[in-house]
């Protein structure tokens, strides 16, 4: 056992007895709404007590947990209560688990967003649970005059051996909130888990099944007004002026009228870039009332900075590539002294387009804002940074702001940008009744916080022995500047140069899962591949040799270079056995290696036969992030996230014309579907009981790096274009 | 502004709405039926999917003066207790990330086997390839609709 200060988090660990009244119960009051399963009704409890903000004891045992952070389907939902059941030591079948809502005062970092939850949130989770469990057995150790160190627990059962003793935890449930919080707890040791490294099923999943309402768009209330917006065309664009009043008097059309979301003395945050200020509203009582209204509403817009096309970011990124950086974002040893003497030199250029993000749930949120009171429920991946700005745009204490969260139709970071919960709530406020906002399919697509355009050139130099002596990278981005400059290789070459740039557009960009890893991984493990080909050697064992050189004598300071070389060129071997690399299968194979969101993770993927995009047969995938908690929702993840690479590398692009998006719906932007997408996946763990890192996100890059790896051996050349279906050769003839 | 009487999982109901109101939002904001979901609104995602007379049809087109006495089943109405076998196989394999796109996929996977109740892994494509996960659940859903075939 490991002894640990309760410091962390302590505040959720006072009891709090105004816990179960005020603005948390309206947050659970929808959310308990859904059905019970049959056996959870037959077992709720008369009564519920509250040991600490993150679980309560039912006096039969049974124990609800809160799950702290938004969840978007990365399964968080189901593994951060396990955590806190594992060191509460109860049965998984005794837990009933909640959403909890934004609530600073008890949970830290209520956020979905870097692959973190987990990883920030492993100490205090098992604090929560490991202080119940100490008070629970106090409460039995004074009830039974014995020493607490001569109880045990398991599965929720309370044990004292010398005198015979034994009772559930609901027994001692009430005792139990009058002990007091202990400074310190005793935390399991990781041989000692019986639910962490263990399958668990998503909790939500009979819900899911059976189309019971869990989403943002599922709320519905008494007297609640549905809301649409109009955006700009075009990016560059604001509003001008619109002929509302034929609108107005369309069948159940309340009011249509222009708005700013954000008035300029708004206190902004990065949670609100890509914010449109000003924006027309269509409120009505219905979805279908608005979206005709909407239809007929005659919008004039006027043009207020450049109309940008992709054209144009393609060739200013393409210049910015010819463009040294003035101060190079690292350099070690003389890359242009090493390429003077190499023995040969391999030189590509990657590329990739806009994307959007696509949850299959468009943007929406419910606010009902009245003089008193801010009430806000929906998807939203940062509700702590969306009360803050509600705080300055409403002029209202946090204090009368509830924010609360629905499970979420998919996240990969738009939601992380709560702007459509703000304009919900200006919206109310106006109408001064409860709203729920939605967007259309259209108005999510075209409304921009898009993955960025990137480019970035790559320049090698070998000797006469193939070893790499010399890396050069230089890329750029459209707000956002791309390169890592201290992760792989850097560490593993004498000669490196990295050098990044920016190009400032008004296409409003975000961050997109895995946020330019999602670009930068499949160009830097393409790139690698060709190089190991230069050099005559086996691409997996080319890295590994790189590896070694990171290990055995890293160039400049190891703690600078941004990664772990023995944990990389550890799922490199893992992956290497696995998928018996080396050995003729007869099919068109590619591997490559990423680290990213603290996790490691290296792939080798197999096509089919034939075809000019041949479909992937197999991926087998290891990992290394630490401590599983749940093996079968992990798998999904990684799963997941090398579908999401794959598919959007090979299909998808947001492309604009005078700043206008020339998609807008699923007819024009493609997504993979069922007949595209892998046929077979492994995926294998490293074990080593390190804590927890990042799971949502780390597979997905790699996954684009291994594909072109293989596409490359099918075809005979090189994928250097997302996506890499338009990316045919030219004709000759 | 018309009165349509629907007959809906079993059961008859009215509304009174505009005509060409698709049914996915005559069944989400008049019928608090919001298992149906919004995805696109132009029948190329498959989240509204529904069975009109078991045949899988996507609700975001279908107006509801089109409907007449057709037979209309929504996720809801799938199973009394959710236990319908496509939906035992998805808890079984553990499919959803998101969830939000399941109950289509679940819809239309569900008006396949009751047509082919031993389909290919080519059919199970076909026939599923109207239904887009954002969260790249695909391999699982092959899996799951493999394993309710068998039940």
């Amino acid at each position: 056992m490991t002894l640990v200060k309760t410091k962390i988090g302590r505040r959720a660990f006072i009891r709090n007895t105004g816990l179960a009244s005020g603005g948390l119960v309206i947050g659970f009051s929808w959310l308990a709404s859904c059905k019970m399963t049959p056996e959870q009704v037959n077992s709720l409890p008369d009564e519920w007590f509250d040991l600490n903000g993150f679980l309560k004891v039912g006096d039969n045992g049974m124990v609800t947990i809160m799950s702290p952070n938004p969840e978007i389907g990365q399964n968080v939902k189901t593994s951060m209560p396990m955590i806190v059941a594992e060191e509460l030591d109860t049965a998984w079948k005794n837990v009933i688990v909640e959403q909890a809502p934004l609530n600073t005062d008890i949970f830290t970092r209520q956020l979905a967003g870097g692959s973190q939850s987990i990883r920030q949130g492993w100490e205090s989770l098992r604090m929560a649970g490991a202080t119940a469990r100490h008070m629970l057995k106090e409460a039995a150790a004074q009830a039974w005059g014995v020493s607490v160190d001569e109880i045990t627990t398991k599965d929720g059962v309370l044990t004292h051996e010398g005198s015979g003793n034994s009772a559930g935890y609901g027994e001692m449930a009430s005792a139990a909130t009058a002990i007091e919080v202990p400074e310190e707890v005793q935390l399991k040791d990781n041989g000692d888990f019986s639910i962490i490294g263990t399958d668990k099923k998503n909790v939500d999943g009979k819900k899911i099944v059976t189309g019971k309402p869990l989403y943002g768009l599922d709320v519905y209330k008494e007297g609640m007004l549905t809301a649409m917006i109009v955006h700009p065309p075009a990016f560059g664009m604001k509003f001008k002026s619109m002929n509302a009043e034929s609108v107005k008097s369309m069948p159940g059309i309340k009011d249509v009228f222009h708005f700013e979301a954000y008035p300029e003395d708004t206190e902004k945050r990065w949670s609100d870039g890509g914010a449109i200020p000003e924006l027309v509203a269509i409120v009505g009582d219905s979805t279908w009332e608005c979206m005709q209204a909407k239809k007929a509403l005659d919008v004039e817009w006027e043009e207020v900075s450049k109309l940008e096309s992709t054209s144009y970011h393609d060739q200013v990124l393409a210049s910015l590539l010819e463009k040294p950086q003035e101060e190079p974002a690292r350099k070690d040893g003389d890359v242009d002294a090493a390429f003077a003497k190499a023995a040969k030199i391999v030189e590509s250029t990657y590329s990739a387009p806009y994307l959007a993000h696509n949850t299959m749930e468009p943007m929406n949120f419910f606010a009902h804002v009245t003089p008193d009171k801010a009430e806000l429920l929906g998807p939203i991946q940062t509700p702590e940074f969306l009360e803050q700005t509600l705080v300055s745009r409403l002029g209202m204490p946090a204090e009368k702001i509830d924010v609360m969260m629905t499970r979420m139709g998919g996240g990969f970071g738009r939601r992380l940008y709560g702007t459509f919960a703000v304009e919900a709530a200006a919206i109310s406020q106006k109408m001064n009744a409860p709203v729920k906002l939605v967007y259309s399919r259209e108005d999510d697509m075209t409304q921009g916080t898009y993955r960025p355009s990137y480019k970035v050139k790559y320049k090698a130099g070998l000797d006469e022995n193939g070893n790499l002596i010399a890396w050069h990278v230089r890329g750029a981005g459209t707000n956002d500047d791309l390169i890592f400059e201290n992760r792989f290789p850097a560490g593993a070459v004498d000669n490196y140069l990295a050098e990044k740039h920016s190009l400032q557009t008004n296409v409003t960009t975000g961050a997109w899962r895995a946020p330019r890893s999602n670009f930068i991984a499949g160009a830097e493990q393409a790139f690698m591949d060709e190089v190991a080909e230069a050099a005559g050697k086996d691409p997996l064992e080319f890295r590994l040799e790189l590896f070694d050189r990171a290990i055995n004598d890293p160039v400049g300071d190891p703690e600078t270079n941004d990664y772990d070389p023995e944990r990389y060129a550890g799922v490199l071997k893992l992956v290497k056995e696995k998928a018996n690399w080396g050995s003729e299968t007869g099919k068109a194979r590619g591997v490559a290696a990423y680290y990213c969101h603290n996790s490691y993770v290296a792939q080798v993927l197999e096509l089919e036969d034939g075809g000019d995009m041949p479909r992937v047969d197999k991926i087998t995938c290891a990992v290394d992030c630490g401590i599983v908690i749940n093996p079968l929702a992990a798998k999904n993840q990684i799963e997941g996230g090398m579908i999401d690479g794959i598919g959007h590398s090979t299909f998808s692009a947001m492309t604009f014309e005078d700043g206008r998006p020339e998609q807008s719906n699923f007819d024009t932007y493609r997504l993979m579907r069922h007949s595209e997408a892998p046929k077979n996946i492994e995926v294998h763990f490293v074990d080593n009981g390190i804590d927890p890192t990042g799971l949502g996100e780390p597979s997905l890059p790699p996954a684009i790096g291994a594909l072109s790896n293989a596409l490359y051996k099918a075809t005979g050349r090189r994928y250097y274009k997302q996506p890499f279906i338009n990316d045919k050769p030219p004709l000759v003839g | 502004m018309a009165t349509f009487k629907l007959n809906i999982n079993g059961k008859e109901q009215e509304v009174d709405v505009d005509p060409s109101t698709p049914v996915l939002w005559v069944l989400r904001d008049h019928l608090n039926l919001v298992g149906t979901k919004y995805g696109c609104g132009i029948a190329q995602c498959g989240a509204c999917t529904i069975h009109l007379n078991g045949t899988a049809t996507r609700a975001c087109m279908l107006t509801v003066s089109s409907v007449g006495n057709s037979e209309i089943t929504t996720i809801e109405g799938l199973s009394e207790e959710g236990d319908h076998p496509v939906q035992k196989a998805w808890l079984e394999v553990d499919v959803p990330q998101c969830g939000y796109c399941q109950a289509g996929q679940i819809m239309t996977a569900s008006a396949l086997l009751e047509k082919n109740p031993n389909p290919s892994d080519e059919e199970i494509e076909m026939a599923m390839n109207g239904n887009i996960c954002r969260c790249g659940t695909y391999t699982r859903i092959k899996k799951a609709v493999k394993l309710a075939a068998k039940s």
